[in-house]
């Protein structure tokens, strides 16, 4: 009898083993085509005046679908009508990888929304992406605003740049009446404020946490960084390998980010994103370290004046720099066979009409193109301007630096939580950056 | 025993000589065997050659669980993980079943007759929730914002992953509960009257009567904790998220395989490494359900009543 139990016991551990392995492993056989958003082609031949048929766009901006469907998609069929524009999106968590399954199982839409660099180049490479160079419109966009859907060597570009986003500090201007207290524009300004804010009592000054990592270096590192690191000087520097992460700017930029813990609410360290969100929309901050992405939200519940000012430089008269990250483009499928009726669509996209729908429609999505557009929506529109007062650049870890193991932004997401919550020296941080990049990218090694 | 043998050889020859072989298994076990054979069997071996081969496609031997050990480029994230996965199991070895095995007791008492049901279900009852509400409901209680403690409990490298141990047990001491229940008020009366009888103590009769009845179900218990707490993911990814901070204190081998093969954010996914650290993981569990098999399940008595 205890024999038998044993075997019977024996049996079922082993199918339970087997069970929870397999179910790991059974995700990418299930992940396979969720199937759905068959390209239906309808390629009328002849198609004069820009083609004709059916397109179907694959996105992660589910958030996005009312505005695709209700303004963007019929503003671009009273132009061209006999053109069905289906918006298609999946949740932004699985984009990566649905996507990749689709375009592997050939069912994948027509025109694809494409991830800033490396996740989009690796489709391209992969043959999945149209070369889009020629396609008139490109000529509206700047290098900047290209590079993050370009080849390496920048001749190829597959991707029609959409939108960025902007990064700076949302402050709750009722309560900088209140207080007491002025806009600040340089660093000893900015501590300043925050320090008569704490003192007042009444509002925590700066509404964020470092449990979920990525503001910390999002909107911590990334946000006040680039004028610390001037820019694109600084990024091309570490890409080329001219700089390092031990340099004196990138510890100043940890060292300035390690003040914030003090500003930041009692048990920082387990508040997460949706958290500081509602704790300055409900009127319980003073200022938020922002993206732009935020403002749609932030409209809608806040109750209070907002203001947007930019990353406080050094010392007055700085020239002040700005992440404007390069975010959404949209591309061709290599597949598709509809290529016409999706040129016209992307070149439609390029356009100065798109431009302005878009960023009205999504305020704090900005439109990447060299048109000028004027933003109804008056926290966006000051985001906006900082365009030409301050000098752009990207987010530093996201071309080329990401590609490696260990992983940059993985890292700077750690390291930059770490330093705020008072863990890792400022040091000991760009140490840690440093070996890691060293490991695997060769600019960076030998030296 | 001769007795018993010739019974035996009764029995085979009558059945050998009626059929054959029963054929009608076959339609029975059939369609469960292939499902099993597709979903589970084939997917298992699959992932286990993925992880003999390069993301290109080529054949790499081992080269990939290399990067798992010392030296290797996983290796710090792997053992990391694999030590927080233990603790992780440690906590609920040493405090849900213990603590099931208490509930359990009591629930047995005659003196809580009346609301035995009523307690029972509300004990089992977060069992059944989901373990994304769970831990949404628990970072919510813990919330130095709008909770019950000003503590950054999630937010700690030393309290984060105890916390989410605690988070866990609380919701699955239910299971071990019901087991251990359903194995004393299975053992019958007399026994225990009997050894009262005897004059022997309650702690007494606990220890020498009950106990030792209890531990083939405390093997099972063991055994199956072990099984899902080094397969977990879904509370550390829904609470944490799947860099499982702060400074990966709360990483654990689910999501280290969740990024290592979907990738996260601008890292991207390898289907090599994913198997690999999925291959490592049967191995891991394996072990232990040998040891379990072996050590324990061959060694402890049980007794039928």
């Amino acid at each position: 009898m205890t024999r038998k139990i044993t075997w019977i016991i024996g049996f079922f551990a082993l199918m339970l083993v087997l069970a929870a392995c397999s179910s790991d492993d059974s995700t990418d056989t299930t992940q396979a085509p969720a199937g759905g958003t068959e390209t239906t082609v309808a390629a009328d031949a002849g198609g004069s005046g820009g083609g004709s048929g059916e397109l179907v766009i694959e996105s992660w901006r589910n958030d996005d679908l009312a505005i695709w469907e209700d303004v963007i998609i019929p503003a671009f069929n009273t132009e061209f009508p006999d053109i069905k524009v289906t918006f298609a999106p999946t949740a932004p968590a699985e984009y990566n990888a649905s996507l990749q399954a689709k375009l592997e199982g050939g069912t994948a839409g027509d025109l694809i929304t494409c991830r800033p660099f490396d996740a989009s180049l690796d489709l391209y490479d992969a043959g999945y992406l149209s070369d889009i160079t020629t396609l008139s419109g490109m000529e509206n966009f700047s290098s900047v605003a290209q590079s993050a859907w370009i080849t390496d060597d920048g001749t190829q570009k597959f991707c029609v740049p959409m939108a960025s986003v902007i990064h700076g500090f949302i402050y709750n201007a009722d309560a900088f009446t209140e207080v007491g207290v002025e806009v600040p524009t340089t660093e000893d300004e900015f501590y300043a404020t925050l320090d008569a804010i704490k003192a007042d009592g009444t509002y925590a000054p700066l509404a964020m946490g470092t449990v979920d990592q990525w503001e910390s270096a999002t909107m911590g590192f990334q946000n006040i960084g680039p004028n610390y690191w001037a820019g694109e000087t600084g990024r091309i520097g570490l890409i080329e390998g001219t700089e390092k992460f031990t340099d004196q700017q990138y510890v100043d930029t940890f060292a300035t980010l390690a003040k914030w813990g003090e500003y930041m609410p009692d048990g920082y360290e387990a508040i997460a994103y949706p958290d500081s969100q509602a704790l300055f929309t409900l009127g319980g901050a003073a200022i938020y370290p922002a993206g732009s992405w935020e403002i749609g939200l932030f409209n809608e519940q806040a109750e209070f004046a907002m203001g947007a000012f930019l990353p406080p430089v050094k010392t007055a008269g700085d020239t002040c720099y700005i992440s404007d990250h390069t975010d959404i483009a949209l591309g061709m499928n290599a597949a598709t066979g509809n290529s016409e009726a999706a040129q016209t669509f992307l070149t439609w996209v390029a356009s100065a009409d798109f431009a302005s729908l878009y960023a009205n429609s999504l305020p704090g999505f900005f439109s990447l193109s060299s048109h000028s557009v004027t933003m109804d929506d008056p926290l966006a529109q000051e985001f906006l301007s900082w365009r030409d007062q301050c000098e752009s650049t990207i987010r530093n870890s996201y071309q080329i630096l990401s590609r490696g193991e260990p992983n940059l932004e993985n890292e700077l997401w750690a390291t930059s939580a770490s330093v705020i919550n008072g863990t890792l020296t400022p040091e000991d941080a760009t140490v840690v950056l440093q070996t890691g990049l060293e490991q695997w990218y060769e600019p960076q090694q030998g030296g | 025993m001769t007795a018993k043998s010739t019974n035996n050889d009764v029995v085979k020859g009558t059945s050998a000589k009626r059929r054959k072989f029963p054929r009608h298994v076959i339609v029975f076990l059939g369609p469960a065997l292939l499902v099993y054979t597709v979903f589970m069997v084939y997917p298992l071996l699959d992932s286990l050659r993925l992880s003999l081969f390069s993301d290109e496609g080529a054949f790499v031997g081992l080269a990939n669980f290399a990067e798992l050990l010392p030296g290797g480029s996983l290796s710090s994230s792997f053992w990391n993980a694999l030590g927080n996965n233990l603790v992780f199991f440690a906590f609920h070895l040493l405090i849900q079943n213990p603590v099931g095995l208490f509930l359990a007791v009591l629930l047995t008492q005659q003196l809580l007759k009346r609301g035995r049901g009523t307690y029972r279900t509300l004990i089992f009852a977060p069992t059944v929730l989901s373990v994304v509400i769970v831990g949404f409901i628990w970072q919510l209680i813990l919330s130095p914002l709008w909770g019950v403690v000003s503590t950054p409990l999630l937010g700690l490298t030393s309290t984060a992953l105890p916390t989410l141990s605690m988070m866990s047990v609380w919701q699955f001491v239910g299971i071990p509960m019901m087991f251990f229940y359903a194995v004393l008020v299975g053992i019958p009366e007399d026994l225990i009257e009997a050894a009262r009888v005897d004059g022997a103590s309650g702690w007494k009769i606990f220890w020498k009567i009950i106990f030792p009845l209890l531990l083939p179900m405390l093997g099972i218990i063991s055994i199956i904790t072990y099984i899902a707490n080094l397969n977990a993911f879904d509370l550390i990814y829904s609470v944490q998220g799947a860099l499982a901070g702060p400074e990966f204190s709360t990483d654990i081998m689910g999501t280290l395989f969740y990024r290592s093969f979907f990738g996260f954010q601008l890292q991207s996914g390898s289907t090599a490494m994913g198997a690999t650290v999925a291959t490592a993981m049967f191995i891991v569990i394996l072990i232990g359900v040998l040891i379990y098999l072996f050590a324990w399940a061959r060694r402890v008595e049980s007794y039928e009543l």
